[in-house]
């Protein structure tokens, strides 16, 4: 059986507080590879907080969590941010692109942090691009693009190095439904390539387009059918 | 992170904000401008004394001739022969000893009992030059000439202090003075010495009349130069005025122009400097401000940069090298403006600009330098932020 892209086991996250809180409270589940998975889940239940320790952003306060088979808990914070940066496509709700920038060197910023040769690195940046369907608007600057527009720049530049899962924070929220709708197609299209999705929402739409489901409630992991 | 990509990064945070960016190396160009400016004036007009300087001083030599048991150690008319050198521009020999430097001088024969009539004056054999090189004018009259000096002719040359103690104001009637018992005509009255001041006290005689005194024998040479030339002509003239014997003369040169112009350059207006040190360090809390208030506005791009694999010290040196580049380019506009104000100070009072390289290269690494020391705290900021706060 090949190893899940991410493995987490009894994973919990206490925030210090007077009484302490537990955002995350006992989570195991498991993403294989080519799995599209939607984390479901009211405001203040978790979510973020789950997205922030699977994006090696934070740390659970226990458990283990392996992303593509290595334990990610012991590393220290430089290999944390290496594997984060080599291993994750991240996608927020707010798109996060930088304004003074064109769309094809905002995708091409994915790759100066570690060692991508810099050789090549517009033509990869363009492939993405043409992968999400962007190929037309390259050198525009952000706000000259719709809404739709701008997150699949984002997933342009999420895609770019070749990540084993791309961890998407309610990648609809700012979204109209028609956007909405081509960001979901494209998200079929991507895991029909074979790429690991986990998507966080809270939108009904966007969590049964994805292959499984889970719902969270006050810290705890539940599967859904 | 490869280092061009740095680069691109900061320079790219820099230029995206170009009126904030500009507005805040202002204090540095202010800073950096100030001190150009007070180091290189003070240092032009360092040497703009030393070239004033060298006008009166440093061309001038003074070679002593002591006194010799086996014949003379200058003869009279070796005296051609240093005028002949390249960068000489006048010379004389001088006679003058213990005995005739105080010879009673009298202006007329009749003893007057209402006036003191006889002067205890030096008298002086010279060579015809001396005018030119005592860098003196011929007040009245005229001084003697070869003619003169050839005939042993009983003229003498009257310095204006002891014309005037002589009582001697008007040489139209040929008045005579008496050194000893024998009279001298006097011709012309010397004044105007910017050089052997004491020559104004002395009453001058042609070499061949000076023996009657014991002038008999050069005592001392003076030499003027031209600029520069001080110290070549130093070395040449004792071998010039007494081939073989040059190393026993004694030669008064000026002190080298690069002493007097060390000298000069300690006149440095201190309140400037201060002035300009003071702007630089407003200059760099002016940066460490604007950094500090941009790393804030940017914590969602920091958060990014953290997502896309960027290490704490990706982020640090980003922003260490956005505020280096920022006083770096305050420094290179102050440099510039600060050469320009050297020159334009120059040629309004016609002074040669004296610049510095050290200075035109040491300025805009000094503002990089403001700039690096500013952007530590701001830097620091940034690099601490927690990922997760960054991207809420």
């Amino acid at each position: 059986m090949p190893e899940p892209v991410i493995e987490l086991t009894a994973v919990c996250r206490d925030y210090p507080a007077q009484p302490p809180v537990r955002a995350l409270d006992d989570v195991s589940f498991r993403v294989a590879r080519g799995d599209y998975l939607a984390i479901v889940g009211p405001s203040g239940s978790g979510k973020s907080t789950l997205l922030n320790v699977l994006g090696l952003l934070d740390r659970p306060s226990s458990g283990s969590y392996r992303l593509d088979g290595t334990e990610t808990t012991t590393l220290r914070d430089g290999e944390r941010t290496e594997l984060r940066g080599d291993r994750i496509g991240f996608v927020f709700q707010s798109f996060h692109l930088l304004a003074h920038r064109s769309v094809v060197e905002n995708v091409m910023l994915a790759e100066i942090y570690g060692g991508h040769p810099r050789k090549g690195r517009r033509e990869r940046a363009l492939g993405a691009l043409e992968r999400v369907g962007l190929g037309h608007r390259v050198n525009f600057l952000p706000d000259r693009l719709s809404g739709g527009e701008r997150q699949r720049a984002a997933m342009a530049r999420a895609l770019m190095g070749e990540p084993s899962l791309l961890l998407c924070d309610e990648p609809t929220g700012n979204l109209d439904s028609r956007n909405t709708e081509a960001v979901l197609d494209l998200f079929d299209e991507l895991r029909e390539q074979g790429l690991t999705i986990v998507v966080i929402t809270h939108e009904r739409e966007v969590s049964t387009r994805a292959g499984r489901r889970v719902r969270i409630t006050d810290g705890v992991l539940v599967e859904e059918a | 992170m490869h280092v061009r990509d740095l680069v691109g990064e900061a320079v790219a945070g820099m230029l995206a904000r170009p009126v904030r960016s500009a507005l805040t190396t202002l204090g540095t160009v202010l800073g950096i401008t100030t001190l150009v400016i007070t180091l290189g004036v003070a240092a032009t007009a360092g040497n703009q004394i030393v070239g004033r300087f060298d006008e009166l001083v440093a061309t001038a030599i003074t070679v002593e001739v002591p006194e010799s048991t086996n014949g003379p150690l200058v003869a009279w008319d070796s005296l051609d022969r240093v005028t002949r050198l390249r960068g000489v521009v006048s010379a004389a020999a001088v006679a003058e000893t213990k005995d005739s430097s105080n010879l009673s001088v009298r202006s007329n024969d009749l003893v007057d009992p209402a006036r003191v009539t006889t002067q205890t004056l030096t008298v002086l054999a010279a060579t015809t030059g001396l005018p030119e090189a005592a860098r003196g004018r011929i007040v009245q009259g005229r001084f003697y000439d070869v003619g003169h000096v050839k005939r042993a002719d009983r003229v003498a040359v009257l310095g204006d202090q002891a014309a005037k103690m002589l009582g001697v104001t008007d040489l139209d009637r040929a008045p005579a003075i008496f050194i000893g018992k024998h009279a001298y005509t006097v011709i012309g009255i010397l004044g105007d010495l910017r050089r052997e001041r004491n020559l104004s006290s002395a009453v001058i005689v042609p070499p061949t009349v000076g023996k009657q005194f014991g002038l008999r024998d050069v005592t001392r040479v003076l030499v003027n130069t031209s600029l520069g030339a001080a110290d070549l002509i130093a070395g040449q003239a004792p071998d010039a005025l007494s081939p073989g014997n040059g190393d026993q003369l004694q030669v008064i040169a000026p002190p080298s122009p690069t002493r007097a112009r060390d000298q000069a350059q300690d006149d440095v207006n201190a309140l400037f400097l201060i002035l300009g040190l003071v702007s630089l360090a407003v200059g760099a809390v002016g940066i460490a401000n604007v950094t500090l208030v941009t790393v804030m506005e940017r914590v969602a791009e920091i958060g990014l940069r953290r997502s896309l694999g960027a290490a704490r010290r990706h982020i640090a040196a980003q922003f260490l090298l956005e505020s280096t580049l920022i006083g770096l380019a305050g420094g290179v506009i102050g440099a510039s403006v600060g050469v320009v104000a050297v020159v334009a100070v120059s040629a309004a009072k016609q002074w040669t600009p004296l610049l510095d390289v050290r200075l035109a290269i040491g300025a805009p690494i000094a503002g990089a330098v403001v700039g690096l020391l500013a952007g530590l705290y701001p830097a620091l900021r940034a690099a601490r932020m927690e990922p997760v706060d960054a991207l809420r």
